[in-house]
């Protein structure tokens, strides 16, 4: 079973590494034999914003060999590339990911038959302390989640061969796909939190890649440099959360930390659990290190897709469900994290309401949505917590890959550039409709089940003052403000994101109509998978008592769902082709730039850095440095003191000579 | 007799050799050293096969014959876990240097071959020794060929950088001998192995601390700690590609080896007294070559600081006086000397195609210009920044390990604030790195000159490094499983 798992870690790494190496060779071998690209959607002009043009300027040595096309001149200024001339990476990325995929579903499958937790060691490290275990655990959290990870990678991966066929630097972008999979199975089947933190820092570096794709810009530079440091900056936390509870419970066997958080100090639980959560904030966006994801949308779509909205950012949410135990036995980081997605999730929808960039209101409703599943751990309910995972896993990835068909057509990002595409877009549009449904949590699309079993939990909670039913009758819970904040805020982001995902959708979709074509087939039979997942995982739910919706509480939901929706229909129906959120005034500035976070953490911190930094190099130079080149100053100095009675002059040495003997007998005299 | 001394006589052989072909043969020096240095790698490897792994922990192929008897000092060699890596990095490092200088013409080329070759006996002899005096004259037989190597094919101010080194290092070795004899003398006796397993236990606190601040005063200075550190900066920016390889990858190893395997084991009571104030200027180092990382305009003085940086981290991991920390430290060694060593190389690369090592003047698009050399850099920055997965992560992590339960007697809360700066250290290099790659080789290419991508010896010479971290990356256990043994022995055979 976990060789399963471990060849599932393995086959996308490998993919990744053949891909760069072997990719070129593979496609000279396949053309050698006959075979062509089959690709034969219309031209489009490649998409991901301005500048695409001047990527040509990137080509000499980009693995991929050009390919000699069938009656179709390649586009005019590429030289080679693009996904369409780079078979043998396309084979070498979607092939070992397809194999993952049947393999996730595998195990799930067998997971789902004889439950239980099964776990295997490859090999043990000794480090002088705690050994580290290499080695994968598989029970039906992990199998759940690892389907999840392999459907939309394997998704991307077919997306991404349409989306990316004239780019010039496919086999790198794809290779990074496939080692991303490869980390993020890596994080979810570990069973020792050194392996795991192994696989986070290694999707860190993955989506710091792919956010910089495009890095002539040197704004998706800066986007790629700030997504990996702040992340790096919960990691730091994250590592140490590692370090104190695997010293504390003396191995990094997460089974083995999780038995014995009761024996250990409360204090080392209760810093090691917000030590983690720092790791999960940066990883799952949340309030206060939320601030890179919606600048990581610089990456290409499929990216912001697959990384930073189905599976990389949901890794924290995962972890905080993997290490339950560390922090039912530490409720005041329960309440940490409660009242940190209380903020996420309230401003990040706000925020969401005002972008004009349609990727960068979903990396918004990505940060909220985010925080609802954190909120629903926050109240004691991981089942629930998780099944908002796993269908937000599926519809957001399902938007993104929707709004990539958008932008694809449209040639921008911003929502003023698009509208009106319902008839020219039919497929996409009827897969976004359930996505955005889902998204607002109508019935019966599965967000609404998943949204509401957390809702529903927060409310339970909030009436009991706090007590968390998942821990023994009279232990402390949550605190009971705590619980009402969570509750409240639940309830206003749903109206928020009814308001958001209808403006987003109304703004695509409707108004003016548009000219387009609608995406090619590998970007749609993607969507249409999604979609129908999407539309029916919700109905698993019901197999679970505690997921169960029930009539009170949906309907409460589902009246702040039409009270938002309303709303923003309202402020949209007089001018369908402006933009509603115009309306808003002067808060909108404030809402679009995110409450100013960005400058006050540049204020705050960035420049302190880089001061210190000049000071430090400044002090180097002239004091550190300084006093050690002064020596050879002051070595001379001394040399030149010692010469000054070697005057050569015989004079004054026997005047010397004679001065000392006349104080010596003085000094005699004077003694005796 | 062991095999042992076929490292150090060969690699001196091949050093005078060269003078010694008749003016009519003509030989040229680099072919001559990159088979003579691949050769001696080849007798490294044997060692490496010929290594009993069921006991590590234990001297293997020893040879002790009477050297200076008047005074009781020995030829004392022997390689166990600790020293076998370093062995291999050396003989490797050398290789590869002679590889990537038959690139192109060098001038003086058959003294140049010379002084490496001078150079590897006194690396490997260091690493072999087990007698004081012995380790001491290995220790100083380094820095003369590496003076002249900054001196004579250096950059602009090469003689400044030059003379700042050796006067520097040279005051270090003093204070050094000084502790040595020190020692050695209230010992009773030089040879390593015995202090190692005697701990201490016949020397007096007062003398153990003395010769333990000594001993580390002058090991610190090669490392270097903070603020020790100044002549380095000069010497990396000055020093010609393989100078800055072999003391980047080399040379600054033999402080923190000399550490490990005199200092710590036999004078314990002094090592303890000293531990908190080493570990605090172990994360003053951290932190304060990451900021001023931040800050530098020139790559190869970047990476010099970076170097400060990661041997801040090879330092904390000594000062806690755990197994953890010290194998931390070993595996720091070796990582440290892989990615430094490619990243000097690189840096040595582009400072030639560019005609300039200053940031601004290299400007920015070089995945666009040179997308192979580009990536590479990447790599390595990327290993540099503690990546885990990749070598530099796993020597950071235990170090921050073993900071978090220092050894007995320690005190633990200082430790634990120690752990934590460290942290924020490893952030700010992350940092830094990040602002490499944004500034060189992103954006567009502009209207600069061409660049050549990587050259095919180039890949030859830096392939090797690439592997070598990728495999100690993912499989840490390659050497903890060789360190673990003797570290334990070195640390637990007194407590």
């Amino acid at each position: 079973m976990t060789v399963l798992a471990a060849q599932a870690v393995v086959l996308p790494f490998l993919g990744a590494l053949c891909g760069l190496l072997l990719g070129p060779w593979l496609t000279r071998v396949l053309v050698a034999g006959g075979l062509r690209t089959a690709e034969d959607a219309p031209t489009a002009p490649p998409t991901e914003a301005r500048g695409v043009e001047e990527h040509v300027e990137a080509v000499p040595g980009v693995p991929g060999e050009p390919v000699p096309e069938e009656g179709r001149p390649a586009p005019a200024g590429l030289r080679g590339g693009g996904s369409r001339g780079a078979l043998g990476p396309v084979l070498f990325a979607v092939l070992p990911t397809a194999l993952t995929t049947v393999l996730t579903l595998v195990i799930a499958l067998t997971v789902w038959r004889t439950p239980g937790t099964r776990t295997g060691t490859l090999v043990e490290v000794q480090t002088g302390g705690p050994p580290i275990l290499v080695g994968l655990s598989v029970d039906g959290l992990a199998a759940l989640l690892g389907v999840l990870v392999g459907v939309v990678a394997l998704a991307v991966q077919v997306y991404s061969v349409a989306y990316m066929r004239d780019e010039p630097r496919y086999s790198s972008y794809a290779a990074f796909v496939s080692l991303f999979t490869s980390a993020m199975l890596l994080v979810v089947f570990a069973r020792d939190l050194m392996v795991l933190y192994v696989g986070w820092e290694i999707m860190g570096i993955c989506s710091y890649f792919l956010v910089g794709h495009h890095w002539e810009d040197k704004a998706n530079s800066r986007a790629a440099t700030k997504a990996f440091l702040v992340t790096r900056v919960g990691d730091a936390g994250l590592l140490l959360g590692i370090i104190v509870l695997g010293l504390g419970a003396g191995s990094f066997d997460i089974a083995t930390v999780l038995d014995e958080v009761g024996g250990m100090p409360h204090t080392t639980v209760v810093v090691a659990a917000l030590l983690v959560l720092c790791g999960v904030a940066g990883k799952s966006a949340q309030f206060p290190l939320h601030t890179w994801l919606p600048d990581a949308m610089a990456g290409p779509t499929p990216i912001s897709a697959l990384i930073h909205a189905a599976t990389m950012v949901a890794a924290g949410v995962y972890l905080v469900a993997r290490l339950y135990g560390v922090f039912l036995a530490a409720p005041v980081a329960l309440a940490v994290l409660g009242v940190l997605a209380a903020v996420s999730m309230v401003g990040a929808a706000l925020a969401a309401l005002a972008q004009r960039d349609l990727k960068r209101v979903l990396a918004y409703s990505t940060i909220s949505q985010l925080a609802i599943m954190t909120a629903g751990l926050a109240v004691g309910s991981r089942p629930a917590a998780m099944f908002h995972l796993v269908t937000h896993g599926a519809f957001k990835a399902l938007l993104f890959l929707a709004a990539g068909c958008v932008i694809h057509a449209v040639g921008s990002n911003l929502l003023a550039d698009m509208g009106g595409l319902r008839k020219a877009m039919p497929v996409t549009f009827v897969c976004a409709t359930i996505g955005y449904a889902a998204l607002a949590g109508l019935p019966p699309v599965a967000g609404f089940f998943s949204k509401d079993a957390v809702i529903e939990h927060a409310q339970s909670v909030a009436f009991n003052g706090g007590a968390l039913d998942v821990l023994p009758a009279g232990d402390q819970g949550i605190p009971g403000w705590v619980a009402w904040t969570v509750y409240l805020s639940l309830l206003l982001t749903t109206a928020l994101t009814a308001a958001y995902a209808l403006r987003a959708w109304l703004m695509t979709f409707f108004g003016p109509e548009r000219e387009a074509h609608e995406a090619p087939a590998a970007m749609r039979w993607p969507i249409i998978v999604l979609a129908g997942a999407s539309a029916v995982i919700g109905f698993f739910g019901l197999a679970a008592e505690e997921l169960r919706p029930h009539f009170g509480a949906a309907a409460m939901a589902l009246l702040f769902t039409a009270a938002g929706a309303a709303g923003m229909f309202l402020a949209w129906r007089d001018a369908p082709a402006s933009d509603p959120s115009d309306r808003m005034g002067r808060v909108r500035p404030l809402l679009e730039n995110a409450f100013y976070m960005d400058g006050l953490y540049d204020r705050a911190i960035v420049r302190p850095v880089k001061w210190a930094g000049r000071v430090v190099r400044g002090t180097d130079t002239r004091v550190v440095d300084g006093a050690v080149e002064a020596t050879v100053p002051a070595a001379r100095g001394l040399g030149a003191l010692a010469r000054l009675p070697q005057t050569g002059n015989p004079q004054t040495y026997l005047t010397g000579l004679l001065a000392g003997a006349v104080l010596l007998v003085l000094a005699v005299v004077a003694l005796t | 007799m062991s095999t042992l001394i076929h490292l150090l006589w060969l690699p001196l052989v091949a050093a005078v050799l060269p003078y010694l072909v008749p003016a009519g043969a003509r030989l040229d020096p680099v072919g001559f050293g990159r088979v003579a240095s691949g050769f001696i790698l080849a007798m490294a490897l044997v060692q490496v096969a010929a290594f009993d792994y069921a006991e590590p922990e234990r001297m293997q192929q020893s040879m002790n014959v009477a050297w200076i008897p008047a005074i009781g000092v020995r030829f004392h060699l022997g390689v166990d876990g600790i020293s076998l890596p370093l062995i291999v990095l050396t003989t490797l490092l050398t290789f590869l240097c002679f590889l990537y200088l038959g690139r192109r013409e060098t001038p003086d080329a058959k003294l140049l071959t010379a002084l490496l070759f001078v150079l590897e006996v006194g690396m490997i002899g260091t690493f072999l020794a087990l007698d004081l005096v012995l380790f001491f004259v290995f220790f100083e037989i380094v820095l003369i060929p590496m003076y002249a190597v900054i001196a004579i094919w250096g950059g602009e101010k090469r003689r400044h950088a030059a003379y700042k080194f050796i006067l520097y290092t040279l005051l270090g070795s003093a204070v050094l001998l000084a502790g040595l004899m020190l020692l050695g003398v209230s010992a009773g006796t030089f040879d390593m192995v015995a202090l190692s397993e005697r701990q201490g236990f016949d020397i007096a606190r007062g003398v153990q601390i003395a010769a333990f601040a000594f001993i580390g005063l002058g090991l610190a200075v090669k490392a270097p700690m903070w603020p020790l550190h100044t002549w380095l900066p000069d010497a990396h920016t000055e020093a010609p590609t393989v100078g800055s390889v072999l003391l980047a990858g080399v040379l600054l190893k033999m402080g923190t080896y000399g550490l490990v395997r005199i200092a710590v084991p036999a004078l314990p009571e002094g090592a303890e007294f000293w531990a908190p104030w080493l570990g605090c200027l172990a994360v003053v180092g951290i932190v304060y070559g990451s900021l001023a990382c931040l800050a530098q305009t020139d790559l190869k003085r970047l990476i010099a600081y970076s170097s400060i940086g990661h041997m801040g981290f090879v330092l904390l991991g000594i000062a806690t006086l755990t197994a953890t920390g010290i194998n931390a430290a070993l595996f720091g060694n070796i990582a440290h000397g892989l990615i430094t060593g490619l990243l000097f190389f690189l840096a040595g690369s582009i400072k030639e195609r560019y005609g300039t090592g200053d940031l601004a003047g290299i400007g920015g698009g070089m995945l666009a210009k040179a997308p192979h050399l580009a990536g590479v850099l990447a790599f390595a920055a990327v290993a540099s920044l503690g990546l885990p997965g990749l070598a530099g992560f796993w020597g950071e992590m235990l170090a921050l390990v073993g900071a978090y339960q220092p050894g007995a007697g320690l005190p633990r809360e200082t430790f634990v604030t120690y752990m934590a700066v460290a942290a924020v250290g490893a952030v700010l290099t992350a940092a830094y790195f990040l602002r490499l790659l944004g500034k060189i080789t992103h954006g567009r290419s502009g209207t600069g000159a061409a660049v050549a991508d990587v050259h095919p010896v180039e890949w030859a010479s830096w392939v090797p490094l690439i592997i070598l971290v990728v495999l100690v990356g993912l499989w840490p256990k390659v050497l903890l499983a060789l360190t673990d043994g003797p570290v334990r022995a070195l640390i637990g055979a007194g407590s």
